[in-house]
């Protein structure tokens, strides 16, 4: 079996085993590479009949693009769509212009995730993280418990061995389930290549740059790039010394923001 | 083919697991400059000098207290191939960690201060290491730079390790002398140490194996669930073992149903044989009864069917547990009641004593021979044969308090 094979096969179980426990779970697409190569997963695991819907937790603070390719491809696909977002947040003013990156990722993320998951009811939910993008994820588990009070505890992580996880949960809300949590972003963009899944055109250079990940538009900066088809992005990240997310304002801000949003409950 | 080897770092607190491992990562250039730079200032921040351990332990916890809570993975690569390397936490409280970390593994790295020499989990992760079957070992002597690389110094705790991991019938591949933190022997061979003739880490890792599934062993498919999709009824799962193919006779595993392969499906594909590995789905000939936690075998080498069976169990719970109290059995997908019927033989995982003064419940870190009763037939293998059934968990209170490998008589 080769490596992007044996990548999509863990996967696929992972998905399955969620559902299987679960049922009532939804995957998070944030309409990026990532989460668009889980959704593809999905539609692998399920046969094309993705037994639950898709979560677009919309800050409303989206590239435009970003859109178009989501409902492009949710009436494409048939998807299950829901879109959330904190209207009262927003009502408030809550942005970018007047607000620094931690309130609003809380506000229009956490909670506007914190409403979904209590409207819906939502045990467990897919998303698309990998342990390569930042050293708090590398601590993840496959799945991964969140209290009430939407907490990480990642003192006191559940063990998880030969594919047996925590596939119950009693006090906690609900489960975060990762199927992605052992590909690469290189893993990723070969799997995009290989099975031909449309990504957004943000990805790829014009004009001298391009977008490495995709976040919300007034916090996240182009990288320089002539990558401008999938073999040169390919051919850029293996020569490449930068970070993934370098692009993306709010890690920088304070040195241990991820974990404090993790922890604080952000996907 | 695959090209990546995945391998666990193991040992004592404090012995230089992050330390090797952030050096791993430098030398090889395999993190981004902006990585460094961030743990350059949080370094500054702390008013400590820089740390190569801060490269993997992310946690703020983590660096105030210089140890690793929990297990992480992290990538890197050599002309030769890429790796994994997984960080396994060195604290005895984090041992459900260490052992979450290294049941991933194909290759273990264990890693001994030179000055403090052979402590309490440095045994326990050997330990560890052999109940998890993992045979391609190095041993590191790290910290050489501390006793001023004297090769007697080497030669000592050479030979203690040697003598436990003799009791636990381990043979480590290479026992190397490194400074993790000035850099010698890892990535490569070094001035200071010219009495030592072995290769550094990195090529010592390089020879070694990925694990390859055998093949030749016979089918065993676990079902995973059932989906009805355009009023078909696909059975879903992962081939855990040999080969399914399409018009094969199968039979179902515990009740011994039998029936026989119409298609194998994947997305938008039919197959006409699945291997180790995958996940599939296929569609019967009849429509028996199927439900999760069947084991589909062949008809020639069928699994094991019992519900009495002997194994050694690793406790990783801070929960105490006592024979005869309810508790579920989980084995691929086979979930089932079941009970600690007696302890046989009941061990501390560090000093491979034996406890002898009880006999009816197992604790925190222990290792123990026990006899398991189950509430219903289920369908094993000795681990030796086929690991995937031949390893399993137990769990209480929905929590995994336990790892077990069946040994069949």
């Amino acid at each position: 079996m080769n490596h992007l094979d044996e990548l999509e096969n863990k996967s696929i179980y992972i998905i399955r085993e969620a559902y299987n426990r679960y049922q009532k779970i939804a995957q998070l697409w944030s309409i990026g590479k990532d989460s668009t190569t889980l959704l593809w997963l999905c539609r692998k695991a399920f046969f094309d009949k993705i037994p639950f819907p898709m979560v677009h937790i919309d800050t409303t603070f989206k590239f435009p693009a970003m859109y178009k390719f989501r409902d492009k491809y949710a009436k494409e696909w048939g998807l299950d769509l829901i879109v959330a977002s904190n209207q009262e947040a927003l009502q408030k003013g809550i942005g970018y212009k007047t607000h620094d990156a931690f309130t609003c990722s809380h506000e229009l993320k956490t909670v506007a995730l914190q409403q979904v998951i209590a409207k819906y009811g939502f045990k467990a939910l897919l998303l698309g993280i990998r342990r390569d993008e930042h050293g708090i994820r590398a601590k993840e588990r496959y799945f991964s418990p969140r209290n009430q009070e939407f907490k990480w505890n990642y003192h006191d992580q559940p063990p998880e061995l030969w594919d047996q996880y925590k596939t119950k949960a009693a006090a906690e809300t609900h489960l975060r389930v990762h199927p992605l949590l052992h590909w690469t972003e290189l893993d990723v963009w070969e799997y995009i290549k290989r099975e031909n899944i449309p990504v957004n055109e943000l990805y790829f250079a014009k004009n001298g740059q391009r977008y490495r990940s995709l976040g919300c538009m007034p916090i996240t900066k182009p990288i320089k790039s002539q990558a401008d088809t999938i073999d040169k992005i390919i051919e850029e990240l293996k020569n490449s010394t930068e970070a993934e997310r370098a692009g993306r304002a709010q890690d920088k801000e304070q040195m241990y923001t991820m974990q404090k949003l993790r922890s604080l409950g952000y996907m | 083919m695959k090209n990546y080897l995945k391998f666990v770092i193991v040992g004592h607190v404090d012995h230089g697991k992050s330390t090797l491992i952030g050096r791993l990562l430098f030398d090889t250039k395999s993190i981004p400059q902006s990585k460094i730079d961030e743990v350059k200032e949080v370094c500054e921040s702390l008013g400590k000098p820089f740390e190569f351990a801060y490269l993997m332990d992310y946690l703020e916890e983590e660096r105030e207290k210089n140890i690793t809570i929990d297990t992480t993975q992290t990538f890197f690569k050599t002309e030769k191939r890429d790796y994994v390397i997984i960080d396994a936490p060195g604290h005895k409280e984090f041992l459900k960690n260490m052992i979450t970390g290294s049941a991933l593994a194909e290759a273990a790295i264990l890693i001994i201060d030179a000055k403090e020499g052979v402590q309490e989990q440095t045994k326990r992760h050997a330990y560890i290491l052999q109940l998890l079957n993992l045979s391609q070992l190095i041993v590191v002597i790290n910290k050489m730079d501390l006793v001023n690389y004297k090769q007697q110094r080497f030669k000592e705790v050479k030979n203690e390790i040697l003598t436990h991991l003799d009791i636990l019938k381990l043979k480590p591949n290479y026992i190397i002398p490194i400074s993790a933190k000035e850099g010698d022997f890892v990535d490569k061979k070094s001035q200071k140490i010219e009495w030592y003739n072995g290769p550094a880490v990195l090529e010592a890792l390089d020879s070694f194996k990925p694990r390859v599934a055998p093949v030749n062993l016979p089918l065993r498919f676990p079902v995973q669930d059932i989906y009805e999709i355009d009023g078909e009824k696909i059975i879903v799962g992962r081939v855990e073992s040999g080969l399914i193919k399409q018009n094969q006779e199968i039979i179902f595993f515990p009740d011994g149903k039998k029936s026989k392969v119409k298609a194998i499906k994947k997305w938008r594909q039919e197959l006409a044989v699945a291997e180790t590995g995958h996940c599939v789905g296929i569609t019967l000939v009849d429509d028996i009864d199927v439900e999760r936690g069947q084991i589909i075998s062949e008809t020639e080498n069928r699994p094991h069917i019992t519900d009495k069976f002997t194994s050694t169990i690793f406790w990783m719970s801070r929960e105490s547990h006592k024979i005869n109290e309810p508790i579920t059995f989980k084995c691929v997908t086979q979930e089932i009641k079941a009970k600690i019927k007696k302890i046989h033989k009941l061990m501390d995982s560090s000093t491979l004593e034996t406890i002898k003064d009880r006999t009816d419940e197992i604790r925190e870190t222990e290792v123990a021979k026990v006899e398991i009763e189950t509430d219903k037939k289920i369908a094993i293998e000795d681990f030796s044969y086929i690991p995937e059934l031949g390893r399993f968990v137990l769990e209480k209170n929905d929590e995994i308090v336990a790892g077990g490998i069946i040994t069949l008589e």
